[in-house]
């Protein structure tokens, strides 16, 4: 028996652009669309993309993947993730090529697909573990172990619309997690329960790969795909950038983010796809109160994040999500977590500020994800909108320290030491 | 890595198979006899689901199986049997309606529910690999439930009123097996067009209307002079319809040319809407 899992070879996906949405819905829903002006939306995401009439979700991938490995993709928004991981779990069909998958597949999903609200917990173990492909008798027998794992026992035979959200992600996760597939597809799932499910997860998806399964993970956090995966495959726009030792690949990833984050917001296409495009981010910027040179700034000052944007929309809203170097999230900035202090200015124009009393930061080089909303929608997003410098300063009257220092963040503190 | 650190699970593990995922074309998934064995377990918990939700979430649960043909049964029997006057051949109108329908209620159900198995699944079909023939496959199965129990109440007012079943009654499988192949074939085309365009859900009920003004349930198909009458029975359910009374309640003459033709009749939208939701069917995770 071969020890290759995935076989990919010219493996390609294409999509007709402005067919998935002008075929969908009623011819009403159409006529409004329409109306709304989001034609705009069709063709100014055509314009970009669009090589003729088709846009490529993946091109021409060849990858071969072994019995075992731990694979985690890596990639901005639209660079064919998720597109692999729905051809490798038979939703779609590729265009072209073809790959060649060697046992049996699971995938991890979503958390709560396929979960029936009116049914009891009993009862969606077992559909959920049919509909990820267990046998009932694999269900059967390892049905206490689940219930173990999601911590719901007493709540068994309780609908699963009367559990918090946290007991039906546990329960979820947990039927997921004991699917034992010969290969797993992780997309974008770890991120869910409290701290101490996402360290069990954690542990759970390290079982796994420690068992010999291959699993190919899908998720933006980096420390995630550190930590579990050996090999990294980069995607740009559908085609293979670099397939590496997972720390190499991340390397790379964020080195393609700083060179996006050069071009003009505007002309970037790895957008949020969930957005609306009504407003649309057009320039990321932080400045420290020293004014001086944009992105950089001195630990220790104050500074502002200022956000141009194509349009005001009304009950606009942001959230900022600063990562370090490394990939790891360090900080959110979210404008829905509001506070007094917080101002609406009607004369402020098609950009948000965020101010920070203090960069409390350490020196280093940071970037800035944003996400814009507006009308209860999320219109914009983009990852690495915006990096900067961290320069030494001086935080609450302490020096920050130059070097081999831990961490990201410096807390105002003060000692008291014996003399 | 070695394989030995593998256990198997549950059962012996089957040896690993390579499955070439690729472009394909043709008659080549639905009725792939072995994804469908290997996914029997989802079929029959997609149909037991719809079961059990149907009879939680309604506060009358299963006696909205009787009630539906029933109260029918009352509207038709005073407004066309009494005030119309319409022709029952000779029947109680009351029976002769019920007798019709019972088979019509199941089929109408299962074309409204079915025509939006797809799309009120969607979660399910953008996310997970399945068949997707079992979710309108699987209200057709979901709704035997109904029928049986408005098939055992049909009975008991048949013994009420003291008509004794013929050897005619050994038929209704049959009947039910033309209505169900029917019933596959509309509602398999229908969910798969719902999926592009959603103006099916407004086309439904409506059709529904129509379909049963055109079927014999309220009228008996002898009011149509020959050869019309043998013809309607390309409407499928022309053939269930006066079928199911035959094997009901015991008329003397067999529908046999009826039920022939809508036997065939059945197939031909069985095959066609396999067919299509065949074609279509690859196509579902990018447009639902």
């Amino acid at each position: 028996m071969s020890d290759v899992a995935i076989q990919t070879a010219g493996l390609g996906k294409s999509y007709e652009l402005g067919l998935s949405r002008r075929g969908y819905g009623t011819l009403r829903e159409s006529l409004i669309e329409t109306a709304k002006g989001s034609l705009g939306k069709l063709t100014r995401r055509g314009r970009e993309r669009e090589v003729g009439d088709t846009l490529w979700a993946l091109h021409d991938l060849s990858l071969t993947i072994k019995r075992g490995e731990v694979v985690g993709l890596i990639g901005h928004n639209g660079a064919g993730k998720s597109t692999l991981l729905k051809i490798l779990s038979r939703i779609v069909e590729p265009t072209v090529g073809y790959a060649d998958v060697t046992g049996r597949t699971g995938s991890l999903l979503e958390v709560g697909t396929g979960f029936h609200p009116e049914l009891t917990g009993r009862e969606n173990v077992f559909l959920n573990g049919a509909i990820l492909g267990m046998r009932r008798s694999e269900i059967r027998a390892r049905f206490d172990e689940i219930v173990a794992f999601a911590e719901i026992e007493r709540f068994l035979d309780t609908p699963v619309k009367r559990y918090s959200s946290g007991m039906s992600v546990r329960l979820a996760f947990a039927v997921a997690a004991h699917l034992e597939p010969e290969i797993l597809l992780v997309d974008e799932v770890l991120a869910v329960g409290d701290a101490a499910f996402q360290r069990k997860s954690l542990g759970k998806m390290n079982e796994v790969a420690e068992a010999g399964r291959t699993v190919i993970f899908v998720s933006h956090n980096l420390a995630i795909l550190q930590a579990l995966c050996e090999r990294g495959v980069l995607l740009e726009r559908g085609q293979l950038l670099t397939d590496a030792p997972v720390d190499e690949a991340i390397d790379s990833y964020l080195r393609t983010l700083e060179k996006a984050a050069d071009v003009d917001l505007l002309e970037r296409t790895d957008r949020d796809s969930r957005g609306y495009d009504e407003s649309l981010i057009r320039r990321v910027q932080i400045e420290d109160s020293a004014g001086g040179h944009p992105d950089t700034v001195v630990a220790g000052r104050s500074a502002t994040i200022a956000i141009e944007v194509t349009e005001a929309l009304p009950m606009t809203e942001c959230r900022l999500t600063i990562h370090n170097s490394l990939g790891h999230p360090v900080a959110t900035l979210d404008s829905e977590v509001s506070a007094p202090v917080d101002v609406r200015d009607p004369e402020l124009g098609p950009r948000i500020e965020c101010s920070l009393d203090s960069l409390q930061l350490l020196p280093g080089r940071y970037r800035i994800d944003v996400v814009l909303k507006g009308k209860r929608q999320i219109q914009d997003g983009l990852q690495a909108a915006c990096f900067f410098d961290v320069e030494p300063g001086v935080l609450h009257e302490r020096p920050t320290p130059i070097s081999g220092a831990d961490g990201d963040v410096v807390l105002p503190h003060v000692w008291r030491l014996p003399a | 890595m070695e394989t030995a650190t593998l256990p198997p699970p549950g059962e012996a593990a089957p040896p690993a198979e390579t499955l070439r995922l690729q472009a394909t074309k043709g008659f080549s998934r639905v009725l792939s006899p072995r994804e469908l064995w290997r996914y029997r377990d989802l079929a029959f918990q997609i149909a037991a689901r719809d079961v059990t939700v149907r009879y939680r979430q309604t506060a009358l649960g299963a006696a909205w199986a009787i009630l539906q043909p029933v109260g029918f049964m009352v509207v038709f029997s005073l407004f066309f049997g009494r005030v119309a006057g319409v022709s029952s051949d000779g029947l109680p109108y009351a029976l002769f309606s019920l007798a019709a329908l019972v088979p019509w209620t199941y089929f109408a159900n299962t074309l409204l529910l079915g025509s939006e198995s797809l799309v009120s699944n969607s979660a399910l079909v953008a996310k997970i690999y399945f068949p997707r023939i079992f979710m309108p496959a699987g209200v057709l199965a979901a709704g035997f439930v109904d029928l049986g129990v408005s098939l055992v109440i049909l009975f008991a007012i048949v013994l009420i009123y003291g008509i004794v079943p013929t050897v005619a009654v050994l038929m209704l499988p049959v009947l039910v097996l033309i209505m169900v192949a029917a019933g596959l074939g509309v509602t398999a085309g229908l969910s798969a067009v719902n999926v592009r365009y959603r103006d099916v859900r407004y086309v439904i009920p409506f059709a529904i209307q129509m379909w049963l003004f055109a079927t014999p349930v309220a009228y008996p198909s002898s009011l149509i002079d020959e050869p019309w009458r043998t013809l309607t029975a390309i409407n499928p359910m022309v053939g269930v319809v006066e079928g199911f009374r035959w094997a009901t309640l015991g008329t003397a003459d067999a529908p046999w040319a009826l039920i022939g033709i809508s036997a065939a009749s059945a197939l031909v939208l069985l095959v066609g809407g396999l067919a299509y939701f065949d074609r279509v069917e690859r196509s579902f995770a990018d447009y639902i």
